[in-house]
């Protein structure tokens, strides 16, 4: 089903030129040579009937930009105060998928780009990397693997608890546009290690332009993982892919907070791929104007005894659309698998729309699964009801939306991405922000 | 002062979906008064005093309704609030991810702006607080839990007297308040009230029983049927009512 390969000849341009300038070792520029024709081969995914995983998102007008290569910026552009920060944090800055920040040494964990991880851990790169991201059958996945420049490398040692969080920015600079970005991310956490990461998308240019990224992620047994995906890339086509495997224990934590876009896709897998895992998922999205934000989300209970929650909340407004597609599986011989997922909107316009639908695939005896859905406006009765005592109707719609998001905003460990969420859902909703 | 007249309703009639459900009521409330309304279900008490808080659900077909000289029924629910008037609700609303001590500092700013009195601190918001929620026995940590989410019936009508007395409004709207409480929980609330009361105050206490009016001595009391009230009297009105039934007063009056 490939569109007309003429549309593609810029991406096989940039593939060839980055073989030239980056010259990988021999199984890198295998597995991007065959992720090419992979991506070639499949085109990007349509909205076309019994295409499920894009049923309500039309890449028509992405497919249909030619995307040129991503600029490449020296500096680190100075609005990154729109990200959230800590004095508390190590930051690692991507801009236009170049990794910047080379030197960092984090306390506890490895942290390198692409130069740095080929030089000092290139078995670990060769086990892992592409290893999650399956790109076989995924367009971005593949598109991704055949043209990044350069990547981020976390790792934590077997039994090392990084203590400070590490945040990953990925930066799109205010460049001519269109261009196309595609950031990476490999975070691998030993045996018994911790790891709390914050991962972001921020957008500096109007757009259009692509945001292809793929993190993949691999918890080792016993391990444990508090994570943030933030997605604030209002004028991208921002196309995320999250791919993790927890081996035995391992224990996941991870909160996507995701501001629409001109098309915004977070598409998550998770593994649980050894007994006794657990994944815990929350999401937050706000969308807002025309904005567009595809939830797909795939929980994959390979191995007995797992537990996995996946609770979403979205705020749309305007004649924005949003999707919640949750999909929880369970294979056979998964046993006592234990999984709840629950996908809630409030909808401040009758012009917004969501498409909510969890749903499971249960192949194996003795689990306990459920999920649930829910879409409506504001509650009309705990408005009045706050009326009643003396709030006006702007501080008790506000303070009832950021109720709503509490659900998942108070799953958020650090203090100051608290806060900077919170304000954050204000700030996307511009009728919210002109009453606060 | 006492005996100012704070609230004077002229020939009410109001309904909803089309359904004419006051049908004139005429009533005057002087400021140090307690007034109770009785009457069977669906008789428009309820009605009665979420017109006067405002809710929106309800049409006003005609009459008026003068609140310390002011238009009440032009005034928006949260206008009508900050001005003194306060409805405890029936059926006390969940709001769900709001805390009790962030909707009530919130709430308490709102009124005393409106007052033109300085904000509290937080220190001093927390120790005024505190005590209400002592007074009416309530734990603490209710107060870190989300408004209304979870509570008991008898949390909720604690904590609607408990916002009565931290709001401290000028007009009460009790709406069924004693309604599904045991003796104490129902003692505590009638103390609540009680410690509100007093000759800046007025009180319209909505009731469906007797019970509460002996911890809760009323000034007046008025008994509403079929969108009207058909009789007025004190105390000795709500004891007759106790002992003979509604139905009594409907055969009285149609006779």
């Amino acid at each position: 089903m490939a569109q007309a390969p003429t549309t593609y000849e810029t991406y096989v341009q940039q593939f060839r030129a980055l073989e030239e300038r980056l010259r990988l070792p021999t199984w890198l520029q295998e597995r991007r040579r065959e992720a090419l024709g992979r991506f070639l081969s499949l085109g990007f995914p349509t909205a076309r009937r019994g295409n499920e995983p894009w049923k309500y998102t039309d890449l028509r007008p992405l497919a249909a930009t030619p995307f040129q290569e991503p600029p490449q910026e020296e500096r680190i552009p100075s609005r990154l105060s729109l990200l959230p920060r800590s004095p508390g944090w190590d930051t690692v800055t991507v801009v236009a998928g170049a990794t910047h920040s080379r030197h960092l040494r984090p306390d506890g964990a490895w942290v390198g780009d692409l130069r740095k991880a080929l030089a000092e851990a290139p078995q670990a790169l060769e086990e892992h990397l592409a290893r999650y991201a399956i790109y076989h059958d995924d367009a971005f996945a593949a598109l991704n693997t055949a043209l990044f420049q350069d990547l981020v490398v976390v790792m934590v040692p077997p039994g090392i608890a990084v203590r400070r969080p590490l945040h990953v920015a990925f930066v799109a600079p205010d460049a001519p546009l269109p261009y196309a970005q595609y950031p990476r991310l490999l975070v691998l956490v030993g045996r018994e290690a911790r790891l709390i990461l914050v991962e972001s998308y921020l957008g500096l240019a109007p757009g259009p332009y692509m945001t292809d990224a793929v993190t993949e992620v691999f918890l080792g047994e016993g391990a444990s993982l508090e994570h943030y995906r933030l997605l604030l890339e209002e004028g991208a086509y921002h196309i995320g892919l999250l791919r993790m495997r927890q081996e035995r224990d391992a224990h996941l934590r991870s909160l996507f907070f995701g501001r629409g876009c001109r098309i915004g896709r977070n598409d998550v897998r998770v593994e649980l791929d050894g007994p006794g895992g657990e994944a815990y998922l929350w999401g937050l999205y706000v969308t807002q104007g025309q904005e567009h934000l595809d939830n797909y989300i795939n929980i994959d209970h390979i191995k007995p005894h797992c537990t996995s929650r996946l609770i979403y909340r979205g705020i749309l407004d305007g004649s924005s659309h949003a999707i919640f597609g949750g999909t929880v599986y369970v294979r056979p011989g998964a046993v006592k698998t234990d999984a709840e997922q629950e996908d809630k909107n409030l909808l401040l316009s009758p012009e917004a729309e969501v498409d909510s639908k969890p749903s499971l695939e249960i192949y194996a005896d003795d689990v306990k699964c459920g999920h649930g859905a829910a879409a409506g406006a504001l509650a009309q009765d705990a408005l009045f009801y706050m009326r009643s005592r003396g709030l006006d109707e702007a501080t008790a719609t506000l303070l009832l939306i950021k109720g709503f998001a509490a659900a998942v905003l108070d799953e958020v460990r650090l203090p100051r991405l608290r806060t900077f969420l919170e304000q954050a859902t204000v700030a996307a909703l511009p009728r919210l922000k002109a009453l606060s | 002062m006492t005996g100012e007249v704070v609230l004077e309703i002229r020939g009410l009639r109001a309904g909803v979906g089309g359904v004419e459900i006051l049908k004139g009521i005429d009533l005057t409330v002087r400021l140090g008064e307690v007034h109770a309304i009785m009457g069977p279900n669906g008789s428009g008490k309820s009605t009665l005093v979420n017109i006067l808080a405002g809710k929106p659900d309800y049409e006003v077909l005609a009459g008026q309704v003068i609140y310390k000289g002011m238009d009440l029924l032009a005034m928006s629910p949260d206008e009508r609030a900050r001005e003194g008037i306060f409805l405890a609700f029936q059926y006390p609303v969940e709001v769900p991810g709001v805390r009790v001590r962030e909707f009530l500092r919130t709430a308490l700013d709102a009124i005393r702006e409106h007052r033109g009195e300085e904000k509290l601190s937080v220190k001093e918001f927390n120790r005024l607080l505190q005590e209400k929620a002592r007074e009416v026995g309530m734990g603490q940590d209710i107060l870190r839990r989300n408004v209304n989410e979870g509570f008991s019936g008898g949390e909720k009508k604690r904590h609607e007297i408990l916002q009565l007395l931290l709001l401290d409004p000028t007009l009460a709207l009790l709406d069924e308040t004693d309604s599904g409480l045991d003796i104490d929980a129902l003692k505590v609330v009638a103390q609540g009230i009680n410690r509100y009361r007093g000759p800046e105050k007025a009180v319209l206490l909505v009731t469906h029983y007797q019970r509460i009016l002996n911890y809760v001595e009323p000034d007046h009391v008025h008994v509403l049927m079929d969108g009207r009230i058909v009789a007025s009297g004190g105390r000795e009105l709500a004891l007759e009512v106790e002992a003979k039934g509604y139905e009594w007063l409907r055969q009285a009056v149609e006779s």
